[in-house]
């Protein structure tokens, strides 16, 4: 059975911004995305914004999901959706995961992020939540 | 419509990106931003790369793309990877092996899965080649699927279709097989400071001797993509393939050729549109369980559908 060529796909950019070098996370992400139907654009470790933001304009996602263990979440966060408002991209659905406080979650929502997906979250939450965020 | 071709072509990039997905996508607004936009295309030199899993082709991409930035060229890249035939999702990497192009404002780097296409690229490429030639670039390379013995269908695209082998991968009766390596325009020895690769170019060049004559022999060039060695040969050996091509006249049959390819192709996806729309699901259903059922046989039951298609 092939898919039909006129299905669809969600796109989602799972990124890393900094310089922490731990990805099994963002690789248990993308995994569980690409299981869950989705075309996930995986760019590597030691992303700056301008390279996320960037992969986000040519690859044109619907998603941009964020991982970072390092504690510069609020460094480097506000950054990365500075450089995606400068490139127009203002209509996606933006979500994170990885070692992030509880007293950070209002700024992160502030700045624009639906979710906070931390340690011990179900896969599968992740996969909903994309499927049902992301208007098609 | 919305504004989206003239911000194509006053060179915007995220328009790029847009019209690119709806192309992807197959949807009638993709067709539509093709028929407009196609008369721009056919001045991009097309180059195909291709090569087993692991041999180098997004490096060697991303390499060659680099040598053609140092030469002032433009360059679009679309890199195919794989759909999970289960769960329709894919994984697409081919970014992380082109990290130096990232933020080059003369570069455009999109990934594709295959979405169940067969033959190492994916169902809608044409049109988004067509697409990247239009907005302008001097380059446009197409990275396929890892490709094993007889995915050939990128040279039917490419102008000069490139073959990534290497070293210790084989013997040269591997070689001597008929089918991927008889597409190669630019043979390509990646991976040349690994040992044995100097075996491996003296086994391809037995190979071509072998060949017919007066057939074009093609060139065989040593690289070393992840330290960017031997790409301004290989950029040398792709420009006298692009000179050959018009010199001899063969560029006018790569481009007629490809042509037929796309019109029939897409002709036969309307046919298949239309038998889908004259046929309901339950019919279509009772019929294959006819032919599973050994009541028909497969071609009864196709002609059945095309005539049932007949407008």
């Amino acid at each position: 059975m092939t898919a039909p060529a006129t299905t669809k796909k969600i796109r989602v950019l799972i990124a890393k911004p900094g310089l922490d070098g731990h990805d099994r996370g963002a690789k248990v992400v993308a995994r569980a995305l690409r299981d869950g139907g989705c075309e996930v654009i995986y760019t590597g470790i030691r992303q700056t914004p301008q390279m996320i933001a960037e992969a986000a304009l040519q690859e044109d996602v619907d998603v941009v999901g964020l991982s970072i263990l390092s504690g510069a979440h609020l460094e480097l966060f506000p950054r990365v959706v500075e450089e995606l408002k400068s490139r127009g991209i203002d209509d996606v659905l933006l979500f994170c995961g990885g070692i992030i406080p509880e007293e950070d979650t209002k700024a992160l929502e502030q700045l624009g992020f639906s979710a906070i997906f931390r340690p011990g979250t179900n896969t599968q939450d992740i996969v909903k939540f994309v499927y049902e965020h992301v208007q098609k | 419509m919305d504004n989206l071709v003239e911000r194509f072509l006053n060179g915007e990039r995220r328009a790029l990106a847009r019209i690119i997905s709806r192309v992807e996508d197959g949807s009638a607004e993709g067709r539509e931003y093709v028929r407009q936009l196609f008369p721009h295309s056919g001045k991009a030199h097309i180059i195909g790369v291709t090569g087993g899993a692991g041999a180098g082709k997004s490096t060697l991409t991303g390499a060659l793309a680099g040598e053609y930035r140092k030469r002032g060229k433009t360059v679009g890249i679309v890199a195919v990877d794989p759909s999970s035939p289960f769960s329709h999702g894919a994984i697409l990497g081919d970014r992380i092996r082109m990290q130096d192009l990232a933020l080059d404002p003369g570069v455009y780097m999109r990934s594709m899965a295959s979405r169940g296409a067969l033959g190492g690229l994916a169902p809608s490429i044409e049109g988004v080649v067509a697409m990247l030639d239009a907005f302008g670039f001097d380059y446009v390379i197409i990275e396929t699927v890892g490709a094993g013995q007889d995915e050939v269908e990128v040279a039917g695209m490419a102008l000069t279709t490139v073959l990534v082998n290497n070293p210790g991968t084989g013997d040269d009766i591997q070689a001597m097989k008929a089918g991927i390596i008889e597409i190669a325009d630019v043979l390509v020895v990646n991976k040349a400071d690994h040992p044995g690769s100097d075996v491996l170019v003296s086994q391809l060049q037995a190979l071509l001797s072998l060949a017919p004559p007066g057939q074009r022999r093609p060139k065989i060039v040593k690289t070393t993509a992840v330290k960017g060695e031997g790409l301004e040969v290989l950029a040398d050996a792709i420009e006298e393939h692009r000179e050959w091509l018009t010199s001899s006249g063969t560029l006018h049959d790569c481009r007629k050729e490809d042509a037929e390819h796309q019109v029939l192709t897409i002709a036969r996806q309307i046919l298949v549109e239309r038998i889908q729309r004259s046929t309901p699901e339950v019919e279509l259903q009772k019929l294959v369980e006819r032919v599973a059922a050994r009541e028909l046989d497969p071609h009864t039951a196709a002609e059945q559908l095309a005539a049932a298609a007949r407008e």
